[in-house]
């Protein structure tokens, strides 16, 4: 390690949703690595000192040759030109004026959009479209919060600093003692690590969460229960009861759920009535919902496909204005019905997560890649762009899981534009070539 | 450079009343004399007036999104397609935000300002703006349930309260503090949901009343002089009897400038009802309040029937409003700062209080002896869209219309208002001018906008006369802003912008070690990180702060 450091206080870690904005960096500039995160979460050391500048890698490759980021940005720009359904994909992993940019091309030709929202808690969005939800900034859950319930997620090794910082153990304004002042409890299929920390762990069985919500909702709203629902979902009515008396008993009562509700039996159902839950105990006591996102701007991309566009993900502007059906519209379905014929992944990897289906067809279609690492995805890709690693080398905005807009600090220089710079350069070449925005002829067959 | 000729000017700010001159722009101002190589508009038959402003609507932020994303059934039905150059969108009552900006300027409005956001959402907002497109605009913070002012209050610590609320305004490039139901937060995060209901009751976990709040922070805005006053959406917004609250405020604010936002939903009187007290109208008793108070001034906050969105820091409210309704509700707490509750609503002429509401709004309008001070809003899109204000003119300005709209409502509600007795006062061109521009300007202090004057912003809108008001004012022929011709009979010409409008009061730096302290220990993001910085703004106005008025008097009086 050199003399040549560079201290960065207050700096952002974006590896997952907590987004924590109290990283004290130390890097080494003659090494080009940060050698200390304090502050940070096993995870975010690990992402902190993994994100050194690797000036090995190319600044891109066309179909596997190595190319200058010029000479990719307008093949990128050729393919998108000429596709007549081409796809946006991706976004999670980047920050929101680079998301801006990507909304902006698939809005000049027309190309279906889509985030990893759509895999993870695209769900949670629907069921918000469905019912709503009540909800909290993480330090409102902080200062207030004596009832705590996880659910379907494992928050000790995929957020660790929820406990820490924000939930759990942190202290606040009416939780002095911290976990003293809070009952915490764990709703999973399994012991997961996660359960260290609760008071109370109630194990259901797989694919039974939406069973035990609803009947939750009926022991708040007074109904009866059978207690046979202890044969279907492996937890007794008497724990049941017990939880309905703490939730309607508690002064501020916050519910953080997790993928093991959105991506099992039931998903956007789940969710709903999860969301619906934490409304109905609103009759009693002040109570609230927190979907746990796992991507560090997940949120962001959220945010800025719904005030561009008016929907979360999941969105077509093929028609000259934007359309949304998930289902329909989300990327693992276009791509599993063979439609896209150019992609645009930006931050993601879907080769790595999507269907089989769709990974082939993505294998068929002209690829462009913008990524700081390969990936499962820039290796079949036609295109693929190195890019800066935001929150280390790219500054900007990025929404904390609460919607939170929060500052990037950028600590390491990179020799790699940003993904906004890129995206940027691809938008004004599709322009020139293709002359504007295109715009479908209205009543056309 | 633009010379447009023959056009009947309403530009009331100046004293002219419709007569035909003609106006000279250059570098996007409005000069005296004909720049050399101007290019002419021929606006014979047209009448031309400043561009629209806006001074209370919900068009960007947190709470704006949510409520965006709570409703595609309200987007599929009214896309906004693009064009070789502008972007498309979605429309419905909580538009995207291109579209809000293509279709404020369709309005002929160059200006509007986002009138709640929790100053944590202010780099979201701006955010937002960046993609609100042509428009001018600002926007509010709440400062009326912020814990870290209480704090200070409570322990009598005046100077700091007022450095400490000019910290806020300045970390986020704010127009001017709100206060919405002050003192209402604490009860309904911290105890099970409940209210605060008089102004003169304890706030939950401090000692401090509402009454206090509302005090002090009209007195601090006064002080740093800021150019809009302190803009408050007073307590039990929307109960019957809450005129007397609206009242109590107005009183609360004498010697001082304040701004009563919505306040239609505030005058609201009483009479026992079957399961409990039904509203009367109490319009007469507010106008007449704000007619002989000058150091006062509202936005109506019309309520238009038809389908709505309340989207308001007053969550308790939005939660009375969501068990009448029973459908989806959002509630979103914001650490220290606000409330915020989101339902889709619609307001239906039958229903008794719909109807109501609509009467009084329109009460307070024809009421009102002082036009500058009494000023247009649906409180958007909580009492109607935005794009309902061509209907409203028309009620306004066409007696005959009015009275064939009042024919279809409610008539129980209508024959508690003074639209039954014949109330047939029609609105000039001259007054629409006032209320939906040079009014709201001048209430905002904002100089340059809602006049033609030499020296003003080049935002101009040009309408082809119509006896149809309605249709006259949802179609102007061009738009200009800042001397972009962005409209041109119809049709979008030019991408613009616009900019954000903010103001930045002094403080003692010395306030940040009071701050600093507070967010280490309760806040959820660093006191570095909280503070919205230059390179966030993108173009962007500074409006001056003026020379504080009053104060002493206010003082002395007291």
């Amino acid at each position: 390690m050199s003399d040549n450091t560079r201290i960065i206080n207050d700096a952002t870690c974006t590896f997952c949703g907590c987004v924590c904005d109290d990283m004290h960096l130390t890097v080494d500039l003659d090494a080009h690595k940060i050698t200390k995160a304090e502050n940070a979460c096993v995870l975010g050391r690990a992402w902190f000192k993994e994100h050194g500048i690797d000036e090995k890698r190319p600044f891109a490759l066309i179909e596997g040759r190595e190319a200058s980021t010029d000479e990719a940005i307008e093949s990128a720009a050729q393919i998108l030109a000429k596709a007549r359904f081409p796809l946006i994909y991706g976004l999670s992993d980047t920050t929101c004026e680079a998301q801006r940019q990507a909304v902006a091309i698939a809005d000049m030709i027309g190309a279906n959009l889509d985030t990893t929202t759509s895999v993870c808690h695209g769900p949670s969005g629907m069921a918000f479209e469905g019912v709503g939800e009540s909800t909290a900034t993480l330090g409102e859950i902080r200062n207030r919060a004596d009832l705590l319930v996880f659910w379907g997620g494992n928050p000790a090794e995929s957020h660790p600093r929820l406990f820490t910082r924000y939930t759990v153990t942190a202290k606040g304004m009416y939780t002095p003692q911290g976990k003293k002042d809070r009952t915490v409890v764990l709703v999973d299929v399994r012991r997961s690590p996660s359960v260290a920390v609760a008071d109370i762990f109630v194990q259901v069985k797989p694919q039974r969460d939406f069973e035990v919500l609803w009947a939750l909702r009926a022991l708040v709203k007074g109904r009866r229960v059978d207690p046979a629902i202890e044969q279907v979902t492996g937890v007794s009515l008497a724990t049941l009861e017990d939880l309905v008396q703490r939730m309607k008993n508690c002064r501020f009562g916050a519910l953080l759920f997790g993928m093991g509700l959105t991506m099992t039996r039931g998903r956007h159902f789940n969710s709903g009535a999860l969301l619906a839950l934490a409304t109905d105990l609103n009759e009693y006591t002040h109570f609230v919902a927190k979907p746990v996102r796992g991507h560090g701007n997940v949120t962001g991309a959220d945010n800025v496909v719904s005030w561009q566009t008016g929907f979360p993900f999941g969105v077509n502007l093929g028609r000259g204005y934007p359309r949304f059906n998930p289902g329909e519209f989300t990327s693992s379905d276009v791509l599993g019905r063979g439609e896209a014929d150019a992609a645009l992944i930006i931050a993601a990897d879907p080769a790595a997560n999507f269907s089989h289906a769709a990974i082939e067809h993505l294998k068929r279609i002209p690829v462009i890649v913008l990524d700081p690492k390969l990936t499962h995805t820039t290796k079949i890709a036609r295109v693929a762009i190195t890019t800066a690693t935001y929150g280390i080398s790219v500054p900007g905005t990025v929404y904390r899981m609460d919607d939170v807009a929060i500052n990037l600090r950028a600590a390491l220089p990179s020799p790699y534009p940003s993904d906004e710079h890129v995206l940027t350069r691809i938008k004004e070449r599709v322009r020139e070539l293709i002359g504007g925005n295109r715009v479908p002829a209205m009543g056309a067959a | 450079m633009l010379h447009i000729a023959n056009g009947r000017v309403y530009d009331p700010a100046n004293g002219v009343d419709g007569k035909v001159r003609d106006i000279y722009v250059a570098n996007g101002k409005i000069v005296k004399d004909s720049p050399p190589n101007a290019r002419r508009i021929d606006a014979k038959g047209m009448v031309i007036m400043p561009g629209g402003v806006d001074m209370h609507c919900h068009i960007a932020g947190p709470k704006v999104n949510l409520a965006r994303k709570l409703q595609p059934e309200d987007h599929r039905h009214d896309v906004h397609p693009r064009t070789a150059f502008t972007r498309s969108g979605v429309g419905g009552t909580v538009p995207s935000t291109f579209a809000t900006g293509y279709r404020y300027a369709l309005l002929g409005y160059t200006t509007a300002m986002e009138a709640a956001v929790p100053p944590i959402g202010a780099r979201h907002t701006l955010e937002e703006f960046h993609d609100t497109p042509v428009i001018d605009k600002g926007f509010y913070i709440v400062m009326g349930n912020n814990v870290l002012l209480y704090k200070l209050l409570e322990k009598g610590r005046r100077e700091e309260f007022r450095n400490a609320l000019a910290w806020w305004l300045t970390a986020t490039k704010a127009y001017t503090a709100k206060l919405v139901n002050p003192g209402g937060d604490e009860a309904w995060k911290g105890r099970r949901n409940a209210n605060i209901t008089k102004l003169g009751d304890k706030i939950e976990s401090f000692e401090l009343t509402p009454q206090q709040v509302i005090a002090a922070l009209i007195e601090a805005v006064d002080e740093l002089g800021l150019p809009h006053p302190a803009h408050i959406h007073c307590n039990n917004l929307g109960h019957s009897g809450n005129y007397a609250t609206t009242l109590e405020t107005m009183r609360i604010a004498e010697g001082h400038r304040a701004h009563i936002a919505h306040i239609q939903f505030h005058s609201y009187g009483e009479v026992p009802g079957k399961s409990s007290h039904n509203p009367t109208s109490k319009a007469k008793d507010i106008a007449d309040y704000v007619n002989t108070h000058p150091n006062i001034s509202a936005d109506v906050g019309q309520v238009m029937f038809g389908k709505s969105t309340i989207m308001t820091a007053d969550a308790p409210l939005a939660y009375m409003l969501a068990r009448f309704v029973g459908g989806k509700w959002v509630n979103s707490d914001t650490e220290h700062e606000s409330g915020c509750g989101i339902l889709p609503f619609a307001y239906q002429d039958k229903v008794y209080t719909h109807a109501l509401q609509w009467a009084i709004g329109l009460e307070l309008f024809l009421l009102s002896k002082d036009p500058w001070r009494m000023v247009f809003s649906t409180d958007h899109p909580n009492g109607g869209s935005f794009m309902s204000y061509p209907r409203l003119i028309r009620l306004l300005m066409d007696r005959e219309y009015r009275k064939e709209e009042m024919g279809k409502i409610n008539q129980k509600a209508l024959k508690q208002t003074a639209l039954a007795d014949g109330l047939d006062r029609e609105y000039t061109l001259q007054e629409i001018a006032i209320v939906t521009r040079a009014g709201p300007a001048r209430l905002l202090g904002l100089a340059n906008k809602g006049h033609l004057g030499p020296g003003a912003d080049a935002d101009i809108t040009i309408y082809d006369e119509n006896e149809d008001k309605e249709r006259m004012f949802a179609t102007p022929r061009h738009v200009i802003k800042d001397g972009q011709m962005i409209i041109e009979n119809h049709e979008f010409r030019e991408e613009h912008q616009g900019r954000l409008l903010h103001v930045a009061p002094e403080y003692d730096p010395k306030i940040e070690e009071v701050i600093r302290p507070f967010f280490d220990d309760y806040y959820s993001i660093r006191f570095n990180n909280y503070a919205v910085d230059d390179s966030h703004l993108g173009p962007h106005e500074i409006i001056p702060t003026i020379k504080p008025r009053s104060t002493a008097k206010g003082r002395s009086k007291g």
